[in-house]
Order: structure tokens, then sequence, then C-alpha cells
């Protein structure tokens, strides 16, 4: 699994840093979304696909197989 | 297509819709008539206006990502919710603007809004929920649990997130219910914004002079910094400050209105885990939507949608109590389950304009609901369900007033 964000997209509602902790922060100054790991460990990939689910403005694309 | 539609609309269906009084939790009987009958639905809004109602959970989510779908309050054609004059600007910060305006703005304002920032101020908010319980148990064993924890305790969070004094919370709290309530006369609604308006500026002011470690702080520097006007800035804070104590003031009272009406799912709460909670806030969230009115858009091109074309002008709502009644996506959409784990709820909205402060409305609602019912096991309703004040006219859904004793 391969990940990528879109900071120009995002609009910092915080649903992946909710959801996906390890994965996903925000920065501090404007909620923009942190990209921790981009290739997270199989035990991350459930939070990751429903991080990616319910990002209101579609800002990460999830790669299933690279 | 607003002026000769308007003259065609009187065999449409109104939408808002009168809710069932035996089915206070329910969306209006009307407007579940129509989502039964498809995603997309041509409805007449209280001013005449056709627009189209969304009633799919899939439906909406797909328009609310789309930015061929304007929020712009200035647009000719975007529904406006009641008759009047067309604003020549948003008079609520950046909700009624779109990107990259919007972004802009809401950027400078997030930061106390981030899911960390928040968890943060976790030991505050459950100080400020022991202390209302406190004030609550010392007296008689009756209460209004709107005024006496629901409203205090997000007013008491905004205000020191945002910088406004917690003194001034009569004339504050009197304004934005007037600005919020659909049935308030124009003339008031005005007086009521522009009140707010003008108080929101002399504080932006202050800061400027005396500056904190608050949001208004951080505006006013950037008023100085040349990056907004003052203008846009106390506008900002209207927003953030209705937004802010409104919204969770109600899903605070209705969902305890709802858990003692389903007394299992309750003792679920009071018995549960944070994790028991968290899910429950969140079912409690689907399964009440207070945002009861629709999502206001208008369409800037043509957009295919659900079998039917949304012209380019066309006014589109959307109905997210419907939405999170979708039996597509939730099973048994119309039970109150609190271990559903609901997490794809549109409670909050969808897409770039999706609610700022939702994680802070998450860990409000699960301090209180995890407090609440814990220390007062013996709450209930002092007067017949039936007989509570629902806000049938608000913007949000709740109770005006919610007698409980214990």
């Amino acid at each position: 699994m391969k990940i990528t964000v879109d900071e120009d997209k995002c609009c910092g509602a915080g649903q992946c840093a909710l959801i996906a902790p390890e994965v996903f922060d925000q920065r501090d100054e404007d909620g923009v979304v942190v990209l921790l790991d981009a290739a997270p460990g199989e035990e991350h990939h459930g939070a990751v696909r429903e991080s990616a689910q319910v990002c209101p403005a579609a800002a990460i694309t999830v790669d299933e197989d690279a | 297509m607003t002026d000769t539609a308007a003259t065609n609309t009187a065999d449409l269906p109104e939408y808002p819709a009168p809710r069932d009084a035996a089915c206070p939790f329910d969306p209006a009987p009307a407007a579940r008539a129509e989502q039964a009958a498809g995603a997309l639905r041509r409805v007449r809004m209280p001013t005449g206006q056709a627009v189209w109602l969304v009633t799919g959970h899939a439906e909406q989510r797909t328009l609310l990502g789309d930015a061929r779908l304007s929020s712009d309050v200035t647009n000719e054609n975007y529904p406006l919710p009641v008759d009047r004059p067309r604003p020549e600007e948003s008079s609520v910060g950046f909700i009624l603007m779109d990107d990259p305006e919007h972004a802009r703005l809401r950027r400078m304002v997030a930061s106390p809004f981030t899911v960390k920032r928040v968890q943060a101020l976790r030991p505050a908010v459950q100080r400020i929920v022991d202390e209302r319980i406190d004030a609550m148990l010392a007296g008689p064993n009756r209460a209004d649990l709107v005024q006496d924890f629901a409203l205090p305790v997000p007013s008491l969070v905004i205000c020191e997130l945002l910088g406004v004094p917690y003194a001034d919370y009569d004339f504050f709290q009197r304004n934005s219910a007037a600005v919020i309530n659909r049935d308030t006369p124009l003339p008031d609604r005005d007086a009521a914004m522009g009140a707010l308006f003008s108080y929101l500026a002399g504080l932006v002011d202050d800061k400027a002079g005396s500056p904190a470690d608050d949001v208004l702080s951080g505006l006013a520097q950037r008023v100085r910094d040349g990056e907004i006007d003052r203008n846009e800035a106390a506008k900002i804070g209207v927003l953030l400050l209705i937004a802010g104590h409104e919204t969770t003031a109600n899903m605070i009272a209705l969902g305890t209105v709802a858990l003692l009406e389903h007394p299992a799912q309750l003792e679920r709460v009071r018995e549960g885990d944070e994790a028991t909670v968290a899910s429950a806030v969140e079912e409690l969230l689907r399964y009440l939507t207070v945002i009861q009115s629709g999502l206001r858009r208008v369409a800037l091109e043509d957009i295919e949608v659900a079998g039917e074309t949304i012209r380019a002008g066309d006014g589109v709502l959307l109905g997210l109590e419907l939405g999170n009644r979708d039996a597509r996506v939730f099973e048994d959409p119309d039970t109150l389950d609190v271990h559903r784990g609901a997490r794809n709820h549109s409670a909050f909205g969808f897409g770039v304009h999706q609610c700022l402060g939702q994680q802070l409305a998450r860990m409000e609602l699960q301090v209180a609901y995890g407090t609440l019912y814990k220390r007062i096991p013996s709450l209930k309703l002092a007067v017949d369900a039936a007989e509570l004040p629902f806000k049938h006219d608000g913007q949000v859904y709740g109770v005006y007033e919610l007698p409980v004793t214990w």
C-alpha cells in the first residue's frame, strides 16, 4: 500500500488523524494533513482505507498495489 | 430560472416539512416520502424557489465533494432560506464562500480545532462539565438541562478558545438564538446579526491592543499584518461563536432526550468505556442530525447525478437528516444503536465545508454524555416527552427547555 495526500485539497477536518493517528497528523498552524508514513504496515491498512473513505475533501489517495 | 420556476412551483412538496410530533427524532414524514421516491427530488422552499432535494447518502457525498456546486451566497441563484434581498457578501465568514478564498480564511482559524489540540483540551472540558453537574446537584433536584448544562458547557469552551468574555453570555446567546431561528422576523434577525458583528469587531479591536493566546487575538494580528480586514475578522468571529455553541448544546440536550427515551441504550452509555461512549456520540450524531433544513448550494455547471441533470443555476438542498437514515448505507436506519459504529455519517456535512469544529464537538459530547449519566444515574424527564418544546422552527434542531429531575 502506498499513500499520497494532497495538501491543497485538505480542509483540516482531522478525520484521518482521528482514525489513523500513526499514519496521519495535522500541521499545528492550519490543520492541514501531515503524512507520517506513506507505506504503513498491514495492521494500519483498514484504518487508512476508512480515512480515505471519510475524508471530506478527497485529499487521500491509496494505491493498494504499490 | 428561478423567476419562471417560482410561478410553477405550487404543486411541488415543501421542504423543510413538519416532523410528526409522535416521532420527534425522525425526519419529517413528507421528506421521508420524497426520499422513498428517489435520491433527487424537486421541492419548493419557503421562499417559493424550486430546488433539488438530495435525499441519498451517496449522492449527497458525491455532490458535496463536487466543486461545481457553490456555497457563494452572492450568486443570484443561491437558495436563500427566507425571502430577503440578496446579500452583497457573506455575513458569517467563510461558510458562504467558495475556494480558494474559503480555504484561505478557514485555515487562518483551524489551529485550535486539530485532533491534538482538542485532545489537550479534554481535561479542561471535563472540569467544566463536572462543575456544572456539581452546581446542579447542589441545588433542588430539578433543573432545566438546557440552561444549566447543555448551553453553558460548549459556551464556556468556545469563549475560552475565541477569547470572548463568558460574562457576555446572555447577550450573545440571545442574539445567536434569534439568528438561527427560522421564524425570527427579518429585521430582528438582521439586528441580532448586527449586534453580534459589532460586538466581535470590538473584541478584535481590543485584542489588537492586548493580545492573548486565543483565536480573536490571532485574527487581530492578521488584521494588523494586512492579511484580512477587520470586517472579515469580525464575521469569522461571529461564525465561530454561533457554530461553536448552538450546535453542540442542541446535541447534548437532544441526545439526552433520545437516550432517556431509549433506556437500554442509555444503560450502555452509562456502563460503557470510552470507546463505547465515542461510538454512541457518532450514532447520536447520525440519528439526530440536528442540522435539519438542508445544506444549500447552487450549481455552477450542469451536473449529472442519479440519472438526473442538475442544470447550471439550479439550487440544491442536501437533506443531511435524510442521508443519515439511508437504508442503503445504514442497516435498520431508524433504530438508535450506540454500538453501530457509524463513523460514515454526514452530520457534520461533507466536502471542503465539512464542520471545522467537529473534533471539538465530538470531544465535548464524549465528555458530556460520558459524565452526566454516570454522575446522575437516576436522571429522568420531569415532564412527559410529548410536552417538550422541540425546535421545529430552528435551523438547528433540539429542545428549548429540558426539565429533568433525579
